[in-house]
């Protein structure tokens, strides 16, 4: 295209952790994620696997299990203490001391009554869930060694569980144990290294299934504690096991990456009798397969190569849509970088510090296509490490570059930046009380306010000048939701704050007049980002499912484009794109031109362009290169798509007409993972 | 010239025996194979073939087992026929005209009295459908099938992509990406297609196919090396399958044993058979080196005994504890025959190149290969892009005595290494020991070798590209190892190229074909005697002629043109405008066989020099060119009166069609004596008739015949008693049942008389 100058940024060294557990709640549709940062996060399947919450972690906090009791988010870890999550402020609601040393697993009976929790001294603990927390119950009897894996009964009334070398089943009524399966040792291995059981799924024909560290999978008679089938899959471990709904299936994930399914199938078709049968292989993963969940249509998984693959099960399907085809999902769905477009400087946030870099210069001028010489190298100007131990969660940066502000679940802090000749930082004392945490920051376009997204999805405005910063005003909705925000933005002018929150409903507030203006009609899926165009001040809003609106904050409607836009309808290759758009920015010279971009493209929406209908080519950049400078104009239309740049983390548009690209490549986070489990390849 | 109907373009000798899966025989004891036109019988414990059920008129291109008598087979054909054998006793006892090219045969135990088989479509050629047979009930020998019922459209006319499933519930078909599988009860088929994974350089069609004894599983094998177990297959969408993955590349043949311990075989290019255990599929055991790529497995039904066949032609018999107990080795045809086909005067048998390296020694008379000798003494890397030695000529001398091998490896286009072996005789070993390598013999690629047929000097003649033809002589020692070679002479003419030579019978003449000038040399004093020269185009072949007709030189140019010179006037005697592709003399006539390529087929014609008139022709007798033609000798002759298969009195004339197959030509004397010998054969019971049986039995009836023409020299004339009735009756029936004594002596007494009529 040859428009903007574009900054290629390759040097955030973003690194995502390992997924270490999953729960999925069928209900609500729900998936919590756990990673061994310990951070927790939800994903909504329901809306295109949008990542709609991420509770950041502690140090020194792992999570070991997850798990759903209605819509209460529950996780135990080796730190030994059960957490209940308050998933409306995004932060641990309390934490237990369960007295049994580090704790392996944590499950909930069907009927969401209990909790049991399997610790490192061989006692299993039930826990009554009520109201306001959990309450210790009882014990079951104490086995000796430790507690791997628990698994309920769907009836509720026994319990098995997985350790070294056996399997117990026990009655939850009397607490005693009634059997005891022993699991063999690694057949070629060293047979004095004990099998652990990573994990064991009871179904309700009282067969259980357990996977161990002998790359075993056995299929047992849970009545007369009676091995009825060895699986061996690997040579190494299998580590999670997931049972569908309707327990037809049970699926494996091994530390070769690979994912095997055994279905409950009838060997002679004209006989009832049914057997368990390994059927199909799935490898999407190069590391460990640590977490495992089959969600009825689609096995989700995720383990150490730190990706999240959703496998569709092609057969439940009838045709082809969004959710029969194969998602990995590898950025957060929000933004980790924060720009100054004035002062040039890019904010990189990590969990334990933030990265503050110049961008580099140039004042070459060259054809479309070309590399331009540097002439001043990008440079890392300030390396934050975060206070305390709870990990960064939201940062920002103003557009001028003298302010910077990060929070974490316990404190918010805020710095007073120069950058011009020598570099220097100091702490603003003396925050308002009020403003103790943060689920998001922005400042305003003159760096003169600070807003803060607060509890119950209020925004705090704080101002900002050079001696001091004072609290103004608690900006509230009147839908009374309790949702955190999870994007913000202000326009050019300092007039709107625009706010979105989990429950997709997006709030204008004028803040001149310091109050709500008007709530942005309903729509069923969860914005995913959004901006206020510098001149006329439409709000443009992408939502998880691809759709696109520009609403006119003035006039409190939706625009005569978003519309006809409505009313044509979106691409199909568009809205089946993988990932959500993530940020919106317009270009001030061209007021027609919208940005956007996801992860494997950026695009720029020309809205005085025709849209595209369903039968024009989408992707045509190719075509249009292709065709002379007369026929051109026929064949353009409104979506402008670039795939030049891939694995985008964030793409912004500096004042100087250039771009900032920051890429990630996917195989520089491969490359830093650590060496898979060795496995014999063929000719090697 | 007129067409004969007599004689007939046959498979006889040397044909694939690794053409369709071979059948054990549900006692294990036989192997049936289809073999050219006949389907053979083979013992299993000793590889010998045991029966050769001939009456197809067509290659034969399925057996299978008739599922309600174990005794008998079936057998189809592209003749358009199916025919039921008795392969203990070899005897024909049914055959049904179908009148479709059929290309496999399916039986399964539900099904009785209806075959399954696999014929065009009726509209297109390239469509194949699978079609049930009902088998008429009738008495007659031959019975035209009326009805056939159509099954399953377009499936593959490979065997292995058709399988019954359980006890014949339904039927599984493989073609392309799609797996169709027929349930008989409900008569409904239910397709499953994959992916075409070819975007990613991934070929996953399906090859083959085989269906679980017991439960409801089918194997698939697919080119890209997997094998995928098919379960729950009676839904359209909830089907599943579980892969397996050990081959490399694309899976030839699948075979699930029968039940018991139910394991599946699998082989492919890798020559490595592979048996996976049912239900823990990564336990699997190996049977590797197999010598070539398995092409079909076959199982018998009480599960004891698998075979394979290979690439190679060859069949390996191998016990269930994964062992190889017998091997069956066919003709070796690569996809090039080298070599010339060549008789070695000793064993008179069909010497080519065989395995790669190797010459195989084949007796054309027992169908049998003979010996493998390993020319290259290499190791044979199998590796695509590695060129190997190849042994590219070999000639025998007169007697058999001598054996010049040439072998050659171009490794790029400059670099052409050259190697002339010359092996000897060793009567000890009864095999040729290696005498002389002479290492780059020429400086280019050698095109014709020959040995001088005079009996007083042991001389061999190589011309080459280089433009040389060089002469080496053997300086005779008292005992043959001793023998040495050297090279006697080296000549050309006006560097031109030789490309072939010959001697006249007596070893008098020598005569080099360069380009387009005919040289004739004494071979005694190397004096170039006279040129001989009919352009244009450059001499192809060059033949001189034997016993009366010695006095020619016959010779075929490029440009279409067969001539014949007279070497007493040294002029043309005649010429014909023919494309000759190959000329090849008979050693024991004076006949001449010109294999002539017109219009994508080819026509034989034979004649002798003395007149330029066929005494026998074929037209399009195959398609394609034919290379490679030999005249073998008959170990026993044939008497024909008829002029136009007197020629084949003496010799047999075999030859290599475009596509491998070696083919030759028989005459109606030859065929009804060879039905003659079968129903001997059929009367002769209990014993298996094996070679060894024939010619130890001959023996000694012969001696039998011989005592008692010593013993009792009227016994020729007065017919024995032991012919009467009366004494058969006597000493056959039981004791106790026999009248009294004295009522049988006046009968014995009487019929030991002769009567008086009779004595005038």
């Amino acid at each position: 295209m040859g428009e903007f100058k574009v900054h290629r940024v390759r040097f955030f060294e973003y690194m995502p952790t390992a997924i270490r557990a999953m729960s999925f709640n069928a209900h609500t549709e729900r998936l919590a994620l756990a990673r061994v940062d310990g951070s927790v996060e939800v994903f909504n399947f329901a809306d295109r696997y949008f990542q709609e919450k991420v509770i950041p972690g502690k140090d020194a906090h792992s999570i070991e299990a997850l798990c759903w009791v209605g819509g209460r988010l529950f996780s135990a870890g080796l730190h030994g203490e059960i957490t209940e999550y308050d998933l409306e402020n995004l932060r641990p609601k309390y934490s237990l001391e369960a007295y049994g040393g580090p704790i392996w697993t944590i499950i909930s009976n069907p009927q969401g009554t209990h909790v049991a929790i399997g610790c490192e001294d061989g006692t299993v603990k039930l826990f009554e869930v009520l109201a306001e927390g959990v309450q210790f119950e009882r014990n079951l009897d104490r086995q000796k060694g430790r507690i791997i894996s628990l698994s309920w009964h769907p009836s509720g009334t026994r319990i098995a569980a997985g350790m070294m070398d056996m399997i117990r089943v026990f009655d939850v009524l009397t607490g005693h144990a009634i059997q005891r399966l022993l699991v063999d040792r690694s057949v070629g291995g060293c047979k004095s290294r004990e099998t652990v059981v990573w994990t064991v799924v009871f179904l309700s024909d009282h067969t259980i299934f357990s996977s161990d560290s002998a790359g075993k999978v056995q299929v047992w008679d849970g009545h007369t504690g009676t091995l009825v089938k060895t699986h061996q899959l690997t040579k190494w471990d299998v580590l999670a096991l997931s049972v569908s709904k309707d327990e037809s299936s049970v699926v494996a994930g091994t530390s070769e990456g690979t994912v095997v399914q055994f279905q409950f199938i009838a060997p002679n078709l004209q006989q009832q009798e049914k057997e368990w049968v390994r059927t199909r292989t799935f490898k999407n993963h190069t590391h460990d397969v640590r977490a495992l969940v089959e969600i009825g249509t689609a096995i989700v998984s995720g383990g150490m190569d730190t990706q999240l693959v959703v496998r569709p099960l092609l057969e439940k399907f009838e045709e082809k849509c969004f959710a029969s085809g194969l998602r990995r999902i590898h950025f957060p769905h929000r933004n980790l970088v924060s720009c100054a477009q004035k002062a040039r400087l890019l904010l990189l946030q990590f969990p334990g510090q933030l990265e503050l870099w110049r961008l580099g210069e140039s004042d070459g001028h060259g054809k479309p296509g070309d590399i331009l010489p540097l002439k001043t190298k990008p440079e890392k100007l300030l390396y934050l490490k975060r206070k305390g131990k709870d990990h960064i969660c939201c940062s920002a940066l103003s557009s001028c570059g003298g302010w910077l502000a990060y929070s974490t679940v316990s404190s918010v802090r805020l710095y007073r930046l120069q950058t011009d000749n020598n570099i220097s930082i100091t702490k603003v004392p003396k925050l308002p009380k009020v403003l103790r945490s943060a689920h998001q920051l922005c400042f305003s376009s003159e760096s003169s306010y600070l807003f803060a997204a607060s509890s119950q999805s209020s925004v705090l405005v704080i101002s900002l000048n050079q001696s001091e910063c004072k609290y103004v005003h608690t900006l509230k909705p009147k839908s009374g939701s309790r949702q955190p925000i999870h994007l913000m933005t202000t326009s050019v002018d300092g007039k709107w704050l625009a706010t979105a929150n989990s429950d997709c409903e997006v709030h204008v507030y004028n803040l001149q007049k310091l109050e709500l203006h008007c709530m942005v009609p309903m729509y069923s899926s969860c914005p995913s980002a959004m901006g206020i165009h510098p001149t006329t001040n439409n709000l443009t809003m992408v939502h998880a499912d691809q759709q696109i609106f520009e609403f006119s904050i003035a006039e409190k409607q939706y625009t005569v484009w978003s519309r006809k836009l409505q009313m044509q309808g979106l691409h199909n290759l568009w809205l089946n794109r993988d990932t959500p758009v993530t940020h919106v920015t317009f270009n001030p010279k061209n007021p027609d031109q919208i940005l956007l971009h996801d992860m494997y493209m950026f695009c720029i929406i020309d809205q005085s362009l025709p849209l595209p209908d369903q039968k024009t080519q989408f992707y045509n950049q190719m075509t249009l290169r292709s065709l002379s400078e007369q026929e051109r104009p026929s064949h353009l239309h409104a979506f402008k798509v670039c795939k030049s740049f891939q694995d985008l983390m964030c793409m912004r548009l500096l004042d100087d007409q250039s771009l900032v690209v920051v890429e990630r490549p996917l195989m520089a986070i491969n490359s830093q993972l650590p060496a898979p489990v060795r496995q014999k390849k063929f000719a090697t | 010239m007129v067409e004969h109907t007599g004689i007939r373009v046959v498979h006889r000798g040397g044909s694939k025996i690794n053409f369709r899966e071979p059948v054990i025989t549900s006692d294990s004891r036989f192997l049936l194979c289809g073999s050219g036109e006949s389907v053979k019988v083979y013992s299993t414990s000793t590889e010998e073939c045991v029966h050769d059920l001939q009456g197809h008129t067509d290659l034969v291109t399925g057996v299978v087992l008739n599922p309600s008598n174990h005794l008998q087979a079936y057998s189809c054909s592209a003749d358009g026929t199916v025919r039921l054998w008795d392969f203990t006793d070899g005897i024909l006892i049914k055959t049904f005209i179908i009148r479709y090219h059929i290309f496999s045969i399916h039986v399964s135990e539900k099904h009785v009295g209806v075959l399954f088989v696999v014929v065009p479509m009726a509209n297109e050629k390239e469509l194949f459908q699978l079609v049930a047979v009902h088998l008429p009930r009738s008495g007659d020998p031959e019975v035209e099938v009326g009805e056939l019922s159509a099954v399953l459209c377009d499936v593959s006319p490979n065997p292995g992509a058709v399988s019954f499933g359980t006890g014949g519930e339904y039927i599984a078909a493989a073609k392309g990406l799609q797996l169709e599988v027929f349930f008989f009860k409900k008569q409904k088929s239910y397709r499953f297609s994959l992916k075409s994974g070819m975007n990613k350089g991934i070929n996953n069609s399906f090859t083959c196919i085989s269906c679980h004894p017991k439960e409801d599983c089918i194997a698939t094998g697919h080119a890209d090396g997997k094998i995928r177990l098919w379960r729950n297959f009676n839904q359209k969408k909830e089907y599943t399958y579980s892969t397996l993955h050990w081959h490399h590349n694309a899976v030839n043949t699948l075979r699930f044993t029968p039940e018991g311990s139910t394991n599946l075989l699998s082989g492919g290019i890798e020559s490595v058979l592979v048996q996976w255990r049912y239900t823990q599929e990564n336990q699997k055991d190996f049977l590797p080196r197999l010598g070539a790529a398995i092409t079909h497995i076959a199982v018998s039904p009480d599960g004891s005994l698998f075979c394979t066949s290979h690439a190679d032609n060859k069949i390996t018999i191998i016990l269930s504890s994964v062992k190889v107990s017998a091997i069956i080795q066919g003709l070796v045809k690569d996809d090039c025959v080298r070599t010339d086909l060549m008789i070695d005067p000793r064993s008179k048998a069909l010497v080519l190149n065989g395995k790669p390296g190797h010459l195989q020694f084949y007796s054309l008379h027992r169908d049998k290969q003979l010996y493998n000798l390993d020319i290259v003494q290499q190791e044979y890397i199998h590796e695509q892009g590695v060129d190997q030695f190849q042994v590219v000529k070999a000639a025998f001398d007169t007697h058999g005595d001598w054996l010049a091998t040439v072998e050659e490896r171009r490794q790029k286009s400059s670099e052409l290494e050259i190697n002339l072996k010359l092996w000897s005789y060793d009567e000890q070993t009864q095999s040729f020991v290696l005498n002389t390598t002479v290492t780059a013999p020429h400086e280019d690629q050698i095109t014709a070798m020959c040995f001088s047929p005079s009996p007083e000097t042991t001389l061999l003649v190589t011309t080459s590209l280089d433009g040389h033809f060089k002469a080496w002589l053997c300086q005779l020692a008292k005992k043959i190892e001793s023998a040495s070679w050297s090279c006697d002479f080296v000549g050309g003419y006006h560097l031109l190229k030789p490309g072939c030579c010959c001697f006249s019978a007596d070893g008098s003449l020598l005569a080099f074909g360069f380009q387009e000038v005919v040289t004739v040399w004494s071979p005694t004093s190397w004096e170039l005697l006279t040129t001989l020269s009919q352009p244009p185009g450059a001499v192809r072949d060059l033949c001189f002629g034997r016993l009366s007709c010695s006095k020619y030189l016959l010779g075929t140019s490029t440009k279409n043109q067969l001539c014949c010179w007279n070497l007493l006037t040294c002029s043309l005697e005649w010429n014909t405008p023919m494309d000759v592709s190959l000329l090849q003399a008979d050693p024991f006539s004076e006949n001449m066989a010109a294999f002539c390529s017109q219009s994508g087929s080819t026509d034989l014609f034979v004649f002798k020099p003395s007149e330029p008139r066929p005494l026998f022709s074929k037209k399009a007798l195959c398609t394609g060119k034919v290379e490679r033609a030999i005249f073998a000798p008959r170990d026993q002759m044939l008497e024909s009166s008829e002029e136009y298969s007197q020629w084949l009195n003496r010799s047999q004339l075999y030859f290599l069609t475009q596509h491998m197959d070696l083919m030759t030509f028989s005459t109606k004397t030859e065929e009804d004596r060879l039905l003659a010998s079968s129903k001997q054969l059929m009367v002769d019971d209990s014993v298996a008739i094996t070679p060894f049986y024939l010619l130890l039995g001959r023996h000694k009836q012969q001696q039998q015949e011989k005592q008692e023409l010593l013993t009792n020299p009227l016994a020729e004339r007065t017919p024995l008693p032991q012919g009467s009735i009366a004494i058969k009756e006597l000493l056959d029936t039981p004791a106790h049942v026999l009248p009294s004594a004295s009522f049988l002596c006046s009968m014995f007494v009487r019929s030991l008389l002769v009567s008086s009529s009779s004595a005038r």
